[in-house]
């Protein structure tokens, strides 16, 4: 019976396993179209979503262009409000899934991703930086533009900063999971730094990290999204060029280095590209945690397939959707408020790592 | 001619009287997977770990590289591959100097297979095999129909085809290593360095590995040169040895040539060493 099973499996899976370069990556155009019409379920739920009941055909006037008469409001919430909303966890999503999946690979460690190894918190630190000394009184909400630019500039080098010290750790370091702990002591140090700067900072200074910290898709406005969307497509773009060395490594550096590949400079591009993704999400919606580490898991398990070619498709839009579900389900309690996202992501985010972590016991 | 040579290598071989080619250098000019080492002396910087060197490798060889841990074996391979300077000395691959060579151009004279295991899952036998085509490929690693022949070909030199869809994480040790043998054969090198490559299997595997690496460096014409602690395989299945130890210079020769020299390298009191079967016994 368990033969019959087996061989059953055998046979079903044959298309997807065959040797021909064009059946296999069938599975993966199949799994990204799946994907890709997911995202957009859900981005037009987002969109759909909210106190404020608005019918799907009004919605998309609105989107057209057409305005809807009758309710003026109507096209408020949705260009103001529901639109750069969905853009950002659509872009924050895709951003650090994208980041998790480099620094994954990069690591040669499933459980690396931009919260783990602390490049958020450098981000954090960054942005805290800004916000609450250089600033002073500043608030996130009433930043000038140039005010604005110099929050994003202190999340990515923050960011860079701490990439910068895990690659050297990870030089001395052999063991994985050394560079692990490594990763999070610098997150500790990172976080009490900022701890220490609220001593210093005022009252709403405090308040509006206190906000930020909680992550949230809902803080950038419509003029801003323009900002947001230009780094993050610059960081997609540019892991997208590094998918062929992204492969060599999954071999390790001397069989990488073997084939052709120059080290130090995918190394320098992989550092550039996840602290630009990290600190993009970061600056725009505060951190977010486990989609980094997660999502890389489940476009793997969608795939079944560790090559870049599809998975870092895969995986951005694993991110991008799972981002657009948090972000429904916070908006749920409706007139009562937003559930914050850090408390969505890691009821989604936390069981797929004890997964992950069960199967390397295995 | 780079600098004198003493023999040739059949001469030499054939000489039967030459019982120990110590130091000896051994150049022949015109060999395309043809390595040579001249004065190479190898380590990190302030701290030499062996040299000076001079010997040579043949195309359609098997060479073992024998010695104690510490003796410098990886280190040599390390810097063989070119993935670190060499402190002083030359290194050559046919007629041209190791380190002018660029890096992509490297990629394509040698492969090389080492002891760490790929971990990864996700990874199929076939995808990892056409890894080794990746000094072939264009900027987004996509595989012609040129590069899917010689995967092919490789897979079915070293007799993996039948797993050419499984995960590699599902292999056993043995298996894998074949793999990384096809990864070596697909990226098209005259040369292969393995860097104990046998260290983790089961001693059939063993010897189906060196067995199928002589295979590859006869009917092939591969130079295949092999870091290994497995004495009497590297005995009965190779071409020529080269021994390293501490504050020994290099020996290379056959086996048999070099057969009164192993004690040496290999000293040990529960150790003996019985030439006319080329065999370490152990004494009690």
């Amino acid at each position: 019976m368990k033969n019959y099973i087996n061989q059953l499996r055998k046979n079903m899976l044959a298309p997807f396993n065959g040797g021909l370069g064009w059946v296999r990556f069938g599975r993966g155009l199949g799994v990204g179209s799946l994907l890709a019409i997911l995202t957009l379920i859900l981005f037009v739920a987002s969109l759909y979503s909210g106190s404020v009941s608005i019918p799907l055909s009004a919605i998309t006037d609105i989107l057209m262009g057409r305005g809807s008469a009758d309710h003026p409001s109507w096209q408020y919430i949705i260009i103001e409000n529901r639109l750069p909303q969905a853009v950002t966890a659509l872009l924050s999503g895709a951003s650090l899934a994208v980041s998790g999946l480099l620094l994954q690979t990069a690591f040669r460690n499933p459980l690396a991703g931009p919260s783990v190894l602390g490049i958020d918190s450098g981000a954090h630190l960054g942005v805290a930086l800004v916000i609450l000394v250089a600033g002073g009184s500043l608030s996130k909400g009433s930043l000038t533009l140039g005010g604005f630019a110099l929050v994003i500039a202190a999340a990515l080098v923050g960011a860079l900063c701490v990439m910068a010290i895990l690659l050297m750790l990870s030089r001395l370091l052999q063991n994985n999971v050394m560079l692990l702990i490594a990763g999070m002591m610098v997150g500790y140090i990172a976080s009490s730094m900022i701890s220490l700067l609220n001593f210093k900072a005022t009252a709403e200074g405090v308040h509006a990290m206190t906000l930020w910290g909680m992550g949230s898709f809902s803080s950038v406005s419509l003029d801003r999204l323009p900002y947001m969307v230009g780094i993050c497509v610059l960081g997609l773009v540019l892991s997208v060029l590094l998918i062929k060395p992204l492969n060599a490594l999954l071999l390790g550096d001397n069989y990488a280095r073997n084939l052709g590949i120059s080290i130090t400079r995918t190394r320098t591009l992989l550092l550039f590209t996840t602290g630009l993704l990290t600190a993009a999400s970061t600056a725009f919606c505060g951190p977010i945690a486990f989609i980094g580490l997660a999502v890389p898991h489940i476009a793997r398990l969608f795939l079944g397939s560790a090559n870049h070619r599809t998975l870092l498709p895969a995986t951005l839009l694993t991110g991008s959707s799972l981002a657009l579900a948090c972000n429904l389900i916070s908006t749920l309690p409706g007139e009562q408020g937003v559930i914050p996202i850090n408390v969505i992501t890691p009821i989604i985010g936390a069981p797929v790592v004890l997964w992950v972590i069960l199967r390397l016991e295995k | 001619m780079r600098f004198a040579c003493l023999n040739t290598y059949e001469e030499l071989r054939m000489n039967d009287n030459i019982s120990s080619v110590v130091n000896t250098p051994l150049p022949r000019e015109g060999q395309g997977g043809g390595v040579v080492l001249d004065a190479l002396v190898i380590g990190y910087p302030g701290h030499k770990v062996a040299g000076p060197m001079t010997a040579c490798l043949h195309a359609g060889e098997l060479c073992c590289l024998l010695g104690a841990n510490g003796a410098g074996k990886s280190t040599l391979l390390r810097t063989l591959a070119a993935f670190q300077p060499a402190l002083s000395g030359e290194m050559w691959i046919g007629e041209r100097k190791l380190t002018e060579i660029p890096p992509r151009q490297l990629s394509t004279m040698i492969g090389i297979v080492l002891t760490e295991r790929i971990r990864t899952g996700g990874i199929t036998v076939r995808d990892m095999v056409a890894m080794g085509r990746s000094p072939y490929t264009n900027f987004w690693g996509r595989l012609k129909e040129e590069d899917n022949r010689e995967v092919d070909e490789a897979m079915q030199q070293v007799g993996i085809v039948q797993f050419a869809d499984r995960q590699i994480s599902t292999l056993s040790d043995g298996e894998r290593q074949k793999v990384m043998i096809a990864k070596a054969l697909a990226q098209g090198t005259p040369i292969i360095l393995l860097d104990e490559a046998t260290a983790f299997l089961d001693f059939p595997s063993k010897v189906e590995i060196m067995l199928l690496l002589s295979r590859l460096a006869h009917e092939m014409g591969k130079t295949i040169f092999l870091s290994t602690h497995d004495l009497d395989l590297a005995l009965q299945t190779s071409d020529c040895l080269w021994l390293m130890g501490r504050n020994l210079p290099l020996a290379v020769g056959t086996p048999r040539e070099l057969a009164s020299e192993l004690p040496r390298y290999f000293p040990s009191q529960h150790l003996s060493f019985d030439s006319s079967v080329l065999r370490f016994n152990i004494k009690l």
